[in-house]
């Protein structure tokens, strides 16, 4: 019996070791390729390092095009942090009126949104581009950050999270003390859907972080680009100019280095958020 | 002294009034903000889909006189559908969904199931590195993948190489695995976390009174958790096929690597290039519609294949 506990604990972790090396492999992979120059790029093997020279790529991807890639940076934690901000009081606005204040069609309103989770996003930003570039918007930071403050996921979140953990009773004493709704609602009602919110704007802030096809579609000045578009861009100069590779490698290795730190710092917040998410249950 | 009387009635019954509205008001102040982002941004623009889809751009032949446009009704449907790049891009990623949506969903609930078992060490580090690449990029997975791939740069191609392997990753027979492989990279570890989520909003009595009959951990995973994990599995799957027939910049960023892939190799693709490559916008709708279409169907239909046996999920 003891024997055969082992045995699963140990195929069981070596199972996890081997899934480890196959997550890891991609960013092993461009952290030492970020150390290269294009030669030794293709000509030594891609898991071992080969005069390494991490300084001198780094400046070079940091200076090219006049500094354009510190640019993108700066653009994508634009699109993503004053998006994800918006979209999160949208949603817990949202969220809690639908929770909390019963009115006549609140359950249609409700499903609309609900089915606005299952809108495929490129359905949305194709036809988008066309209604802004009527108006003018399409080429602006407006362009990324407008569709972007929209979280029908962050409003279905809320309305579970408000309706399971803001109690009746604290609404009614705080309009006892004579409160006006919008202050219960920033004062009282906020602070208990915190994780919530939390939840909310993280997955909003990687679900802009990480979309390619609305920045694609509506931008074509490079100075407004995020990250993901800029190196794609970048990418498809390589064929022209064999140097691009090393800017290429170099700017998916912070990239993923500044994202994964963040991940890892806010791991803590993911896992409250989600278990306080599933309240429903 | 009558009017008086009608005043002093009508007071409390319009007080009513003010405070019933004054009820009812909040709820619209609350929903308002989003509800306006929510039409301009989101509902307008699906309208704009498919009004866009009901009408035609044509230009005369030399492109001097304006383009005139006409109302054709389906006709952009029915030009996308007998086109048949577009329907073999349909079939792909409905082949590449039903290849990747349960490898992964399987993949994630293993490792879920396994790390929140209670026996294994280093949870904690196995757990940060399958949820690492969820904070990639799709672009970028799909540009270090490359790089993976091709053999001038691919450790994995030279090492099978050294055993007598002849790996080719980017042929016609083998491309659409490997975007299934970049994709189940790409969120494996986040539907694992909301499985891990799922499964630590298990109270812990449930175990010990299997424990206490003599259940081991794996027919304690497979009769009492995986059934408590049903709901969560079935959310995660529905996301993932939504996904799936949204595929883009995988195969976009794979393309110029592959003689494979070509510019309908997806639905999303074809739009795309519809739109911004052949100036066809209607043409474009359309095939954004039917997508959303198919989305829908498939959501609601495996939602209701999962309902109809036992307890309803959502």
């Amino acid at each position: 019996m003891v024997r055969r506990l082992d045995g699963g604990k140990l195929v069981a972790t070596a199972f996890l070791i081997a899934f480890a090396f196959y997550f890891l492999l991609p960013v092993a992979w461009v952290l030492i390729a970020m150390t290269k120059d294009t030669g030794d790029l293709f000509g030594s093997f891609g898991l071992w390092f080969s005069n390494p020279d991490p300084i001198g790529n780094l400046d070079r991807l940091f200076s090219a095009n006049d500094g354009v890639f510190p640019r993108w940076m700066l653009n994508s934690a634009i699109y993503s942090g004053v998006g994800a901000a918006i979209a999160t009081v949208l949603s817990a606005a949202a969220g809690y009126g639908l929770a909390k204040f019963p009115f006549k069609g609140r359950e249609l309103v409700f499903s609309i949104i609900l089915g606005g989770v299952l809108v495929p996003t490129t359905v949305v930003s194709l036809p988008l581009y066309l209604l802004f570039s009527d108006v003018g918007l399409t080429n602006t930071y407006w362009a990324v950050l407008l569709p972007s403050i929209v979280s029908p996921f962050g409003v279905y979140l809320c309305r579970i999270y408000a309706s399971a953990s803001v109690p009746d009773s604290m609404l009614e004493a705080a309009r006892l003390d004579g409160a006006g709704e919008l202050r219960i609602f920033v004062s009282v009602v906020a602070r208990t859907m915190t994780p919530a919110l939390v939840t909310v704007f993280l997955f909003q802030f990687i679900a802009i972080w990480n979309n390619y096809f609305l920045p694609l579609v509506m931008l074509s000045d490079q100075k407004l680009f995020p990250i993901t578009l800029g190196l794609t861009q970048w990418n498809s100069q390589t064929y022209r100019n064999p140097d691009y590779y090393e800017l290429v490698i170099g700017g998916a290795a912070v990239s993923v280095v500044l994202l994964c730190g963040a991940m890892i710092v806010l791991q803590r917040f993911w896992r409250a958020g989600l278990t306080a998410g599933s309240v429903k249950g | 002294m009558s009017s008086a009387a009608v005043d002093r009635t009508a007071t409390p019954a319009e007080a009513q009034r003010l405070r019933r509205r004054r009820r009812v008001n909040p709820a619209l102040w609350f929903v308002a903000p989003f509800g306006v982002a929510f039409a301009l941004f989101f509902l307008l623009p699906i309208g704009y889909a498919v009004y866009e889809s009901l009408f035609k751009t044509s230009s005369s032949g030399l492109g001097l006189s304006a383009p005139t446009r006409s109302f054709v009704g389906l006709e952009n449907y029915g030009d996308a559908l007998s086109s048949s790049d577009f329907r073999s891009s349909i079939g792909r990623v409905l082949l590449f969904g039903l290849i990747q949506v349960p490898v992964m969903i399987l993949l994630a609930t293993i490792l879920a199931l396994i790390l929140e078992s209670g026996r294994v060490h280093f949870k904690s580090f196995f757990r940060v590195s399958y949820f690492l690449p969820y904070g990639v990029p799709g672009v970028i997975a799909s540009l270090l993948w490359g790089f993976l791939y091709v053999p001038a740069t691919s450790p994995i191609v030279e090492v099978l190489g050294h055993v007598g392997v002849h790996a080719d990753f980017l042929s016609s027979d083998t491309v659409l695995g490997s975007i299934v492989n970049i994709v189940t990279w790409e969120f494996a570890g986040y539907n694992m976390l909301i499985l891990i989520a799922a499964l630590q909003g298990i109270p812990d009595e449930l175990y010990e009174a299997a424990r206490v009959d003599g259940a081991g951990s794996f027919r304690i995973a497979w009769h009492i958790k995986l059934p408590l994990l049903r709901p969560s599995i079935i959310l995660a799957t529905v996301f993932t096929i939504i996904g799936t027939l949204q595929l883009f910049a995988e195969p976009l960023v794979l393309k110029p690597l592959s003689t494979a892939i070509n510019s309908s190799y997806t639905p999303n693709l074809s739009a795309y290039n519809q739109a911004f490559s052949n100036d066809n916008y209607s043409l474009a709708a359309a095939e954004a519609v039917i997508v959303a279409v198919i989305a829908f169907a498939l959501s609601f239909g495996f939602l209701r294949i999962v309902n109809r046996k036992g307890r309803s999920a959502w």
